[in-house]
C-alpha cells in the first residue's frame, strides 16, 4: 500500500519534472518512442527490479556523472529499501558507452557508480554496505551502435551482492 | 622460450665510399624500392635435416618468404615476383649476374644460404646493389633450428636499416587482447604473437576480464589490468615462467598500467571516490609514489623516453584532453587544444611525438602532435579506433579498430591496423580472433 503511494507520488514528481523540463527547453531531442530525455534514458526496456518498484539502474548523459532528477528519484527509493533490509550488500556497477576510450571509460564507469553511491550514503546507507565496480564500456546491455542502444549503457546498476 | 640466444656474427661488411641505394622513410613512400629477394639456398642434405626437425619442405625458401613479407608490409620496399628470377639462388649468392637482376629492375637483391651444422641451423645472407653492382652487407647467424622465423625477421631489419639508416621492427612480437563471443558478454584473453601474426599463442584462460596489456622494454614481462574475482586491478605477468602477481595494495581499482622506459617502475590510475589519480610503483623496493592529487579523472600515463616527463590523459579542463607533466607531478601543461576529445597519449620512442586518439564530431582519429603540442596531425579517421602503440623504430603505430553494428545491434569486430607515422601504409594485422589493445616489444635482438 504505502509503495504504491510513493510510487504515485513519484510518478507524479516524474511527470512534472518532464511537463516542466519540455517547457523549459521545448526543442530539446526526444525518441520517437519517448525513451530519452536529451541523452539520458527515461526507458524501462533494461531496468530490472530489486523489489517491488525498486528499479535496479540510473542512468547519466554523455561523459557525465551527475544524477538527473528521475535517478535521485530511484536511488531514494533503493535507500529506502536497503534501510529495510539492513542484511543486504550491494555492488555499484558503473558503466560508460562505446564512444569513448577504453581507460577513461573505466574511470568514468567509477565516477558515475560513486555518484550514486554518494547519494545512497546521504539518504543513511553505510559505505561498508556498499561496493563500487567499474566495467567501463566492458559491458554494455544494447550492443546497437546508436544514440538510444548508447543511453541505456550509460548506467549505474545496483546488484546485490550477497 | 625467447631466451633462446641467437648467436650472431658478422663475417664481413665492407664499406664503399660512394653512396649506395637509400630509401627515405620519412615521406609517404610512394614508390617503394624493388627488391628481389632470392630464396636462400639450401643443400639437400641440409634440406632433408630440417625437414625432420621443423616440418617444412624447404626452409631456404621459407624465410626468404618472411624477409618479403616484412619488406613489404612496410610500404617501403616492392618485392619483384620470384616467377621473373633467372639466377639459381646457389649461383646468385656467390656471385650476382647484376644484368640479369638490372633486367628485372630490381635495385637491391638479397641472397643467402642455409645449412645444418652441427644441430643447428646456420643462415649467411647478402645485401646486393645492382645499379652500382656491389656487395652492401654480408652476415651469417646460427642459432637453434626452431627459431627459424626469427632468423627471417633478423634478416628483414639488418637490410631495412642498411637502406634506410634506421633500426628495423621485424623481430618484435605484439601483445594484445583476443576477443570472443556477442558484444555485451565478451571474451577476452591475453594473446601475444610475432609482429607478422605468427606463432600466436594465448596466455589466458578467458575466465575473467582482462585488458590493456602492455610490454616491458627491457624484459619479457607484461603488465596488465584483470579483473580477476571482480577486482579490477594490475597485475604483472612474467611470459616465460607464467608466474603473475598484483601490483601494489590499494583498496580500489587501479587500471592503465605501462612500464617505464627502465622497466624499473609501474606507472597506472588508481580510482578512488569519483576520482582517478595517477601513481608510480617502483618494482624493485615496491614504494608507491602519488604523482597528481586532482578531483578529476587522471589516467592513461605515459612516460617520455628519457624518462623525465610523464604525458597523461585529463578532463580536469571539463572534458579529456592531453597534459605534459614532470616525472614528479610538477608543472603540469595541457598540449592538446584542437576541436574534440583527446585521449591515450602515448610518447613515441623516438622522443618527439606523441601518439594519440581523437574523438570529433562522432569520428575517432589516430594521430601524432610534438609533445609541445604543436603540429597535430591526424592519420586515420573511422567510426571507432583507439590505443595506438608504437613499434621500437616509432615509424609505425598500431591500434585497434571496432566496427559500428547494424540496427538489430548485429555485426561488431575488433581488429588491430597498423598505419605509417607519414599516414600511408594503413594495413589490417590479421588475428585468429578479434583483437584490441595492441602493445609492440621492443626489438628481441641487438
Amino acid at each position: 500500500m504505502r509503495l504504491n503511494k510513493i510510487l504515485k507520488n513519484t510518478l507524479l514528481v516524474l511527470t512534472a519534472c518532464l511537463v516542466l523540463s519540455a517547457c523549459a527547453t521545448k526543442k530539446e531531442v526526444t525518441d520517437t518512442k519517448g525513451q530519452m530525455q536529451g541523452d539520458v534514458y527515461t526507458g524501462t526496456d533494461t531496468v530490472k527490479y530489486l523489489a517491488d518498484g525498486v528499479p535496479d539502474r540510473v542512468f547519466f548523459a554523455t561523459n557525465e556523472s551527475i544524477l538527473t532528477t528521475a535517478s535521485r528519484e530511484t536511488l531514494r527509493s533503493q535507500a529506502s529499501w536497503l534501510r529495510k533490509n539492513p542484511s543486504i550488500n550491494v555492488v555499484l556497477e558503473g558503466h560508460a558507452d562505446e564512444r569513448g576510450t577504453r581507460e577513461y571509460n573505466l574511470a568514468l564507469g567509477e565516477r558515475r557508480a560513486n555518484a550514486a553511491k554518494d547519494y545512497l550514503m546521504t539518504y543513511g546507507i553505510s559505505s561498508d554496505r556498499i561496493t563500487v565496480l567499474s566495467y567501463g564500456k566492458e559491458r554494455p546491455v544494447d550492443s546497437g551502435s546508436n544514440p538510444l542502444a548508447w543511453s541505456k549503457n550509460r548506467r549505474s546498476v545496483t546488484v546485490k551482492a550477497n | 622460450m625467447i631466451k633462446k640466444i641467437l648467436f650472431l656474427y658478422l663475417i664481413l661488411l665492407p664499406i664503399n665510399a660512394f653512396a649506395l641505394i637509400e630509401v627515405d622513410i620519412t615521406r609517404g613512400n610512394l614508390n617503394p624500392l624493388p627488391v628481389a629477394v632470392s630464396p636462400l639456398s639450401i643443400d639437400e642434405n641440409s634440406r632433408l635435416s630440417f625437414k625432420k626437425i621443423l616440418d617444412r619442405e624447404d626452409i631456404g625458401s621459407e624465410i626468404s618468404l618472411i624477409v618479403e613479407n616484412n619488406l613489404r608490409t612496410s610500404g617501403l620496399f616492392n618485392p619483384l615476383s620470384k616467377d621473373a628470377f633467372l639466377q639459381a639462388p646457389d649461383i646468385a649468392n656467390l656471385k650476382p649476374r647484376f644484368e640479369d637482376w638490372n633486367l628485372i629492375k630490381a635495385q637491391a637483391l638479397i641472397t643467402g644460404k642455409v645449412s645444418y651444422i652441427n644441430d643447428k641451423l646456420r643462415v649467411e645472407f647478402r645485401l646486393w646493389d645492382v645499379l652500382a653492382a656491389k656487395e652492401m652487407m654480408a652476415l651469417a647467424f646460427t642459432t637453434v633450428p626452431t627459431n627459424w622465423r626469427r632468423v627471417g625477421h633478423i634478416i628483414s631489419d639488418k637490410v631495412y636499416q642498411r637502406l634506410t639508416g634506421e633500426k628495423g621492427y621485424f623481430d618484435t612480437r605484439i601483445i594484445y587482447v583476443a576477443e570472443e563471443g556477442p558484444k555485451t558478454q565478451r571474451i577476452k584473453k591475453l594473446a601475444i604473437m610475432d609482429q607478422d601474426g605468427f606463432n600466436n599463442k594465448f596466455l589466458t584462460l578467458g575466465n575473467e576480464l582482462v585488458l590493456t596489456p602492455r610490454f616491458n622494454p627491457t624484459s619479457q614481462i607484461i603488465t596488465y589490468l584483470s579483473y580477476f574475482k571482480n577486482m579490477p586491478r594490475v597485475y604483472l605477468l612474467d611470459i616465460e615462467t607464467g608466474t603473475q602477481e598484483v601490483v601494489g595494495d590499494f583498496p580500489g581499482m587501479t587500471f592503465a598500467p605501462r612500464f617505464s622506459p627502465n622497466g624499473k617502475k609501474i606507472i597506472m590510475s588508481f580510482a578512488k571516490d569519483g576520482k582517478s589519480d595517477i601513481y608510480t610503483m617502483d618494482l624493485e623496493n615496491r614504494i608507491v609514489e602519488r604523482i597528481t592529487n586532482h578531483p578529476s579523472i587522471d589516467t592513461s600515463p605515459s612516460y617520455s623516453p628519457d624518462g623525465k616527463f610523464i604525458t597523461f590523459n585529463s578532463d580536469r579542463s571539463g572534458y579529456q584532453q592531453i597534459y605534459v607533466m614532470r616525472n614528479d607531478g610538477s608543472d603540469v601543461k595541457r598540449i592538446s587544444f584542437g576541436n574534440g576529445l583527446y585521449g591515450t597519449p602515448v610518447w613515441s620512442p623516438r622522443g618527439d611525438l606523441i601518439a594519440f586518439t581523437k574523438l570529433h564530431k562522432g569520428k575517432f582519429y589516430i594521430g601524432v602532435m610534438r609533445s609541445d603540442g604543436s603540429g597535430e596531425r591526424l592519420l586515420t579517421e573511422n567510426y571507432y579506433q583507439e590505443a595506438p602503440s608504437w613499434s621500437p623504430n616509432g615509424r609505425v603505430l598500431i591500434f585497434y579498430r571496432e566496427t559500428k553494428t547494424n540496427a538489430k545491434g548485429e555485426g561488431f569486430s575488433a581488429k588491430l591496423w597498423s598505419i605509417d607515422l607519414t599516414g600511408y601504409n594503413e594495413r589490417l594485422i590479421k588475428t585468429p580472433t578479434d583483437a584490441s589493445d595492441p602493445s609492440w616489444s621492443s626489438l628481441l635482438s641487438n
